[in-house]
């Protein structure tokens, strides 16, 4: 006979199952018997942040940078909602969470009751999939569903909802092995007869290009992405979400592509004749418009475990479905057993006309300035980390800067909002990553308009003694707004000034961190040293930058990836 | 294209607004849709009728294929398929107008069900493009209530969907 427990102890015991070491949360009405749970055991540590969506973003950031499952708990009501924006954020950048919300008893719902909202309804759209679970007997099997969908197939948020009642309410208890659920099978192995016709077409190709985007970090398959490139020696673009995926310092990267990518990426991906698309999804920041995008006669390879990604935005010639690495690892044999070799004549002119884009230089930038430029920061913040760093991002200039200039070698490295965009990711997503590498070097490239978004973690981050630095690229401005401003809507810029800024110094420390304000760029390296030497605290480097700089290449909306504007 | 998209889904309190919420978010249309329990109570069969070009009805399928709780998908109108659809028309009929009417429900193989001295209520089967013609044939004039349900459909012969 199996023990008796309340939903409550269930909840917890099944989080223990799953192996969870961190929950991210934040206590209330509605989940009061979880918390009581949480305090009467120490395999799962709580880390307690001060707003909902923080919590989202930590177990994100978790979850990004060690391929495990994130796990957050929020209660009912507004704990949902504030949670909304960090759980849409995991699901279109696909990453795997399990969110426990608490939930009014069930003979409150629908009632108006204190701190009642349709959790299900409201996250419905932004989640993989989401549960009420209004009969205690379900809960194990639901939290285990929950945990098999988060993290199999293309991974996503999965959201339980547990009414206050059925965590008081008794049942046995155990959990299951494993789940079978007719409705959900994922596929996982690409189909034999499209990776053959993948591998000839790969072999023939003139022009050859690997598009690779974050379905390589996801499925762990970096390893195996970088030993096809090489062993063909073609050229290789990542995506924002990518980076990592391909080591940026390989010779056979062209770095990122898309609205802010790099000339020679953007060129290669425009005028290649076979691309592989691996675990990416051809998206508006990417491929910028379509029909321009159309306009070049090129064959397409697109290998992707979501069928719906596939021809949802350009028509491709050879569909795969299945998990990137397995497919990769197919074409590798198929590849070294093939009778066909490389076209190397053709390959050695397509690399000589990459080399001839590459020499355009699309990344240079004023280095004798004697304000500071951001960019000078990042490749600084690259030499003094030696590019092994854990780097979070915010969104807007200062992300972009960062993706352009420190070139990311390994996977799970760069943590960043790329689909949802969502300002205020940076600095929670950092403690996750800290949590999840706690002897890694974790640092958030923010600015200062991103970082006010959530800047109340930096009680958290005093609370577990986080020992991140924060490289504040502070230009006064929404930067990406501004420039916006300045290209498309005649240098009028609309309410995207910062006014009224807090002295960051001070602000840090009063949290208890230490504060640094840097305001010329022989500075800067001194800065970043003194920061990386004080290994157990958290310092927030505020950089004053020029307000005027533009993050250049840049494909406007609605052009396409070869009509850059370029300095 | 007009397609008619069949579901299998589980029977569960919310799937029928995972659907219909996919359809709102992503702009597809939906022209008709109906569901209801199978012969196997844990499973629900839901028939959708959608307009859209051959890509919007491929993403449409890829998308509805996606949520956790649908189990199987067929295109109806990939193949050839059977359609009905049920519709009760009320309709004013009054003096010669009766005769009129009946003749005509007739001809479409409709019944009348319901009767007063000043309407009639019709009840017809059939696809939904007969159903269109006989409303038409009636005229906008006469008609005081429509109710349809939609179409639904099964395959012909051995195209099934089922588990």
């Amino acid at each position: 006979m199996t023990e008796e427990l309340t939903g409550a102890e269930i909840t917890i015991r099944c989080l223990q199952e799953e192996g969870v070491e961190y929950i991210f949360g934040y206590p209330g009405g509605a989940v009061l018997f979880i918390y009581d749970e949480l305090f009467k055991q120490d395999k799962v540590k709580h880390i307690l942040v001060r707003h909902e969506q923080a919590a989202l973003h930590a177990a994100d950031g978790y979850a990004r940078s060690s391929h495990k499952v994130g796990v957050a708990l929020v209660t009912s009501g507004p704990g949902v909602t504030n949670a909304v924006t960090g759980i849409a954020t995991a699901y279109m950048d696909s990453i795997p969470l399990v969110i426990i919300s608490g939930q009014v008893p069930t003979a409150a719902i629908g009632q108006d009751a204190f701190q009642e909202v349709d959790t299900v309804g409201i996250t419905r759209p932004c989640v993989k999939h989401n549960f009420l679970v209004k009969d205690i007997t379900e809960l194990a099997a639901t939290i285990k569903k929950a945990f098999f969908i988060a993290s199999s197939g293309r991974p996503g948020p999965v959201l339980v909802d547990i009414p206050k009642d059925v965590t008081q309410q008794k049942t046995h208890f155990s959990y299951p092995n494993s789940i079978h659920m007719r409705s959900y099978n994922p596929v996982t192995n690409g189909n034999t007869k499209q990776i053959k016709k993948a591998a000839e077409l790969i072999l023939s190709a003139k022009r050859p290009m690997f598009y690779s985007g974050g379905g390589v970090i996801l499925d762990n398959a970096a390893g195996v992405l970088t030993e096809l490139v090489q062993l063909l020696d073609y050229p290789c673009t990542n995506t924002l979400m990518g980076l990592g995926g391909f080591p940026a310092t390989d010779k056979h990267s062209v770095g990122m592509l898309g609205m802010h990518g790099t000339y020679e990426a953007n060129m290669s991906m425009q005028y290649c004749d076979v691309l592989i698309a691996v675990g990416a999804r051809f998206d508006d920041r990417v491929i910028g418009n379509p029909k321009h995008f159309y306009s070049e006669d090129r064959k397409i390879i697109h290998i992707d475990i979501d069928p719906s990604s596939i021809s949802k935005r350009v028509k491709v010639d050879i569909p795969i479905v299945g998990s990137v690495s397995q497919v990769l690892k197919e074409l590798i044999k198929l590849i070294k057993a093939s009778k066909e070799k490389t076209d190397a004549i053709a390959l050695k002119e397509w690399w000589k006309q990459i080399n001839l884009w590459r020499e355009r230089d699309c990344l240079k930038y004023d280095r004798s300035s004697r304000v500071i430029k951001p960019q000078m920061v990042i490749e600084k913040l690259y030499a003094i980390t030696k590019g092994d760093a854990f780097i979070t991002s915010d969104v807007g200039q200062h992300q972009m800067w960062a993706a352009q200039f420190y070139p990311f070698d390994k996977p799970r490295r760069w943590i960043n909002s790329g689909g949802l965009g969502t300002m205020g990711f940076g600095l929670p997503s950092a403690m996750g990553v800290q949590f999840a590498n706690p002897t890694g070097t974790v640092a958030c490239i923010t600015g200062e308009a991103s970082i006010q978004m959530c800047i109340q973690e930096l009680s958290t981050c005093k609370q577990y003694q986080l020992p991140l630095k924060i490289i504040n690229l502070n230009n006064r401005y929404m930067g990406m707004v501004r420039q916006w401003q300045e290209f498309f809507h005649g240098n009028r810029y609309s309410e995207s000034y910062m006014d009224a800024l807090p002295d960051f110094v001070k602000l840090a420390e009063s949290y208890g961190h230490v504060g640094m304000k840097i305001e010329k760029p022989g500075d800067i390296e001194g800065a970043l040293k003194d920061a990386f030497k004080l290994k157990k605290r958290l310092v927030f480097l505020d950089f004053i930058t020029d307000q005027t700089e533009n993050v250049f290449p840049m494909v406007p909306g609605g052009k396409g990836l070869s009509e850059m504007i370029l300095v | 294209m007009r397609h008619i998209i069949s579901l299998l889904m589980e029977n569960e309190a919310g799937t029928l607004s995972r659907v219909a919420g996919l359809f709102s978010a992503r702009g597809y249309n939906i022209e008709s849709l109906n569901v209801a329990p199978t012969e196997d109570p844990t499973l629900s069969r839901m028939t959708l009728v959608t307009i859209g070009s051959d890509e919007v009805i491929e993403q449409i399928t890829k998308q509805l294929n996606k949520l956790i709780e649908v189990v199987k998908i067929i295109d109806l109108t990939e193949g050839d398929h059977i359609e009905r659809e049920l519709m009760l028309v009320k309709v004013k009929a009054i003096g010669d107008g009766r005769d009129e009417i009946k003749r005509l429900t007739d001809i479409f193989r409709g019944s009348i069900i319901d009767v007063t001295d000043k309407s009639y209520t019709i009840e017809l089967t059939g696809t939904s493009s007969k159903l269109d013609a006989f409303l038409e044939t009636i005229g906008q004039g006469i008609i005081l209530e429509t109710i349809r349900t939609g179409a639904s459909g099964l395959g012909r012969g051995d195209r099934m969907l089922k588990l």
